[in-house]
Parts: structure tokens; sequence; C-alpha cells
């Protein structure tokens, strides 16, 4: 696909593509026009170089041997850290845990501390915009210990409606775990705001940071947020790289998660003391060479600057919504980028989802089809599924004429 | 295999027409099954009568594949003997797994779903009122003597 001019003056998206070989690959004798970033990113060379250099030259498990290569495996691991935590504006390293992403970080909180802390009617409050992995380890939690779940609503177009707060937020609410960034509408929550609130009446406050981490600019002391969880593998990380943020005064009263090596300081036949933090929370062989790869992709993304690759998202995002209006498609969650990052979800002249998606790959595009892990979402607006394009640092507008185009011709397919 | 070899015209005049997409009120079998993936539910309607299947019919809302599926369906279904009903489930199963040829002989209008063999996501859009269907008769079973309900 010949790249025509962006409009960001920051980004320059013809050399990032280079840095991504799989869009050079064919779909259906097509270019590959990849849209579907919100369920993973594309990984450039530097990061799958990265991995692939850990494995040719310091594999070595972690924290375990005192021979060169183990020293050396400990060095990069650690450095990933500390660039993750620098990243997100974390004061100290081992404020991060690493985890295999925002699903099991949630989980993490979920047992490590809300277990230990929740106690009969105390309550937890969600928004409707979650994903079910920011509601499903609550219910769990819930049900062990008694408490309660509760519910900000969500406005006509997909933001948070917040009319009712002082009602749901109460001395009751132990927790707030709310999406940064909504995976199928975009929309973005005033995430500060909310904290502000309930730290007020003595909540904690958990940000799921799945999507919002990779798009948009995030220092954890100005969301002032207790939580954030992060995923690796839609930063342009590897799978199962990723890591939980907390307040470390949090994390050494938490109990462990999983038990294991290397979380233990002293083990006896009855009882165990525990390492100190992080390291308390990470038993096992970790995924090293994935998270040192997690530490490279960091360094990329720093390199673009997330301002300016919030200021890409925002041009594409604005021009893919103006398409799909222009195409006549519904359009969900906020139309105003202000307020919102690059996943859109549509439906298109009453065309299934599934088959609007079958019909994109023949034309190359890859779209997600579905409901997105978002089933209170979807009843809200009572559709079974949607079609969601999503945006990264490598899409061009050039790709979302493409989408638009495969569209037009699943109309004739449909004749909708 | 290009788009046209799933979008047959068949598909699309079972899914804009779909054939006895309908309630059922008084069946003797029924059964609801959804679709994980996207969220579509079928419901299947069955009216049998000693032994043979008298009318089916379905509701419930979904893509281009499950709905033309359901719908023909409910036409090579109707009429045949319970275990005749059975043998069809098999073999559309089979044709679906790519396990069985697809020769319209057998199959009839069915044979428009080969494409989606291509698909493995999309397989479980075409079986999903089939495997309705194999409930529907398989609780019957089940509670063979007692009355229907």
């Amino acid at each position: 696909m010949a790249l025509t001019e962006e409009r960001s003056a920051d980004l320059d998206i013809a050399r990032i593509r280079k840095d991504f070989p799989i869009l050079e690959r064919t779909v259906e004798r097509k270019p590959l026009v990849y849209l579907d970033s919100a369920a993973t990113s594309q990984k450039p060379n530097q990061v799958i170089d990265a991995e692939a250099d850990f494995y040719r030259n310091h594999n070595a498990n972690a924290h375990r041997g005192i021979y060169m290569l183990a020293e050396e495996a400990t060095e990069l691991y650690e450095q990933a850290r500390a660039k993750l935590a620098r990243f997100i504006g974390a004061p100290r390293p081992e404020s991060v845990v690493f985890t295999r992403g925002t699903t099991e970080s949630t989980n993490l909180v979920a047992h490590a501390w809300a277990r230990k802390v929740l106690r009969e009617d105390d309550e937890i409050l969600l928004s409707q915009l979650e994903h079910h992995s920011n509601i499903v380890p609550w219910q769990l939690a819930a049900r062990d210990t008694g408490a309660v779940l509760r519910y900000l609503p969500i406005t006509d177009d997909g933001q948070l409606d917040l009319s009712d707060l002082g009602s749901l937020l109460t001395e009751k609410t132990k927790l707030l775990a709310i999406s940064g960034m909504s995976n199928s509408l975009g929309t973005l929550p005033p995430v500060r705001e909310l904290a502000d609130a309930a730290h007020a009446v003595g909540s904690l406050v958990l940000v799921d940071g799945a999507q919002l981490v990779p798009h948009v600019p995030v220092d954890v002391t100005e969301l002032d947020c207790d939580f954030l969880t992060i995923s690796g593998h839609k930063m342009l990380g590897p799978t199962a790289s990723g890591g939980l943020y907390a307040k470390v005064e949090h994390l050494e009263a938490m109990d462990p998660f999983l038990g294991g090596g290397h979380m233990i300081s002293e083990v006896f036949p009855e009882y165990s003391t525990w390492n100190e933090v992080p390291y308390k929370f990470e038993a096992g062989t970790m995924n090293i060479a994935q998270e040192v790869a997690l530490g490279t992709a960091v360094g990329y993304l720093e390199g673009l600057g997330m301002d300016a690759v919030r200021k890409h998202e925002e041009e594409i995002t604005a021009y893919a919504i103006e398409r799909l209006l222009d195409a006549g498609a519904r359009v969900f969650g906020p139309t105003d980028v202000s307020v919102r990052g690059g996943a859109v979800s549509f439906w298109y002249h009453d065309i299934h989802p599934h088959d609007l998606a079958t019909v994109l790959n023949e034309e190359g595009v890859a779209i997600r089809a579905g409901h997105h892990c978002n089933q209170l979402v979807m009843r809200w607006f009572g559709v079974p599924a949607t079609a969601r394009a999503s945006f990264y640092v490598y899409n061009t507008n050039d790709e979302v004429d493409a989408l638009a185009e495969a569209l037009a011709k699943a109309k004739r397919v449909f004749g909708g | 295999m290009a788009l046209d070899e799933i979008y047959k015209e068949v598909i699309l005049d079972h899914y804009k027409n779909p054939r006895n997409k309908r309630e059922m009120p008084g069946a003797v079998l029924r059964c609801s099954k959804n679709n994980p993936l996207c969220g579509d539910e079928i419901t299947v309607y069955v009216n049998e009568d000693t032994g043979t299947v008298t009318d089916v019919s379905f509701v419930g809302q979904g893509c281009s594949i499950s709905q033309s599926s359901a719908s023909m369906m409910t036409e090579t279904v109707a009429g045949k003997t319970r275990d005749e009903v059975k043998e069809r489930i098999g073999a559309f199963r089979g044709m679906m797994a790519g396990e069985v040829e697809a020769d319209e002989d057998a199959f009839g209008e069915l044979v428009a779903l080969k494409g989606v063999v291509k698909y493995p996501v999309r397989v479980k859009c075409a079986v999903l009122a089939w495997d309705v269907l194999q409930d529907a008769l398989a609780a019957q079973g089940e509670a063979e003597g007692s009355a229907p309900h």
C-alpha cells in the first residue's frame, strides 16, 4: 500500500512501519491492514530481536545463579522493570511486579489484597464499561468475602454516567476498579477525578491499564491510583509480558499471590516467610525473555514519545469515525476524540459483525468481531456483538480508506 | 476459495428470507443455545408424531452463516424419522469438519455452506442450530416415556 502523507507531524509512520515485519505480508493476496491492536499489537523488529537475543546470548534463570550468565539475565530482567516503572511514572522500580498481563495483575490484587481485606457488605465499585477481566475476578472475590459489587452506569454515548456517583461511592466502598480506556468503545473515563472521589471516602483505586498504558501518556503519581494493571503484548511487547504497579505500602501489606520458588525468604516445615517486594509476588521462573523484550518495547515507545503516539491516534481515530459515519455506520461510544482512544466499535448496515469480518478478511483487512469481553456494554446497546477497528502507531489513513472500501464491498455482497 | 463460494446466493436467500423462522407454541421439543464467541443465540422447536419429526422451526439472531444454516436445517429434517434426523446431523457435522465429501446429491442446498470449512471459527456458526437440534432430541431421548412439556 502506498503511503500518503500523514497528518501527524510527530510520528514518521512510514519509518515506523518498516520496523514491523508482519506489515509486509499479504492476506488473500492483498496487503495486510491490521486494525486489531486493541486485541494485541504487532511487534517491531527491535522487540523480536531483544527476545531472541536474550535466548541466544544471555539465557539463564534470573535471581538464581551466581555465574556470569545468571547475573546478565538478572540484570536485563531488572533493567526491564526499571524501564517499565519509569514509563508509567512509578517512583520506585519495586512498585512494579511482573505478571503475564492485566488479567493476572487483576487476579493478583483480587487474591492478595481483596480476599485479605474485604469483609461482608464491603463494596467494590466497577463500571459498566469494564472488560470481563475487571469484573470476574471481583465476582469471585465477592463470593469468597461477602462483599458486594456495584456498577457505575454509562450514558448513551458510552461515557460514564457519574450523576449517581455520590450514592454509589460511599464509605462502604473499599475499592474502585475502573477501566483507563474502554477496549470496545474507546472511552477515556476521568480517572483522576474518580480517584480523588474514591480516596475521599477511604477507597483504594485500581485502574485497568490494558488499553490506557499503550496509547496515552501515563503517570501513576498524576493519576494517583493505588494499582495499575499493565499488558505488555498490547504495547508492542511479547505475549505473557506485563505487570502490576502498586504503591509499595500496599504490596508490603498484601499476602502473597502464588507460592513457590523465589517468593520466600525462609521456608520451614509449617510456615514460610516472604521475600521482599516485589519478589514476594514473583513465584517460580518468570517470563524473563518476554519481560526483557517488554523493556525494549517501552524504549521504542519512549523513542516515539507518548504524546506523539496519542496525537497520532486522535487524528487517525477522528478520520476513521468520520469515514464510518459517512458510510452510514452506527458508531458506538463517544465521537469526540479528546475523550476517547482508538478502539472504534460499529455496526454497519445491519450486516452481522461476523459476516463483516469475513468479507473484510477477503480484502486483507483484519478487524475484530464479537462482544470483545464486554458483554455489559453489548447488552446496554442491545447488540450481541460489534465490529471493532482499533489503531496504533503503525496505522495510516490509507488503511482507514481500505477499511471503508472493504465495507462498501460488504454492502454490495449483502445488499444492505 | 473466493468469497462468492461462501456467500452463494442460496446462503443470502436463506439469510434474508429464512424458512420456518417462527416460534412454535406447543412444540414437543424446545432447546436454546448461544455461541459464546459472538453472543448469538438460537432456539429450535421440534414437533414429532410417532417417531417422525413433523415440523422444525427456529428463532434467534445471528450472522448469515448461522441463520441460513438453521433455515436450511429446518427444511431438510422435516418429515424424517428421528434416526434419519440424527444421521443428517452427523453427516452435516462431517461436512463441516471437512471429513465428508460435500456433494449436492447428499446435501442439497446445504452444500453452499461447505466454503465455511476454511474458516474454523465460522464453522461454529454453521453448526449452532444443528447442535441445538441434537440437544433437543437427546433431551427427549432421556425423558422417553415421560409426558412432553
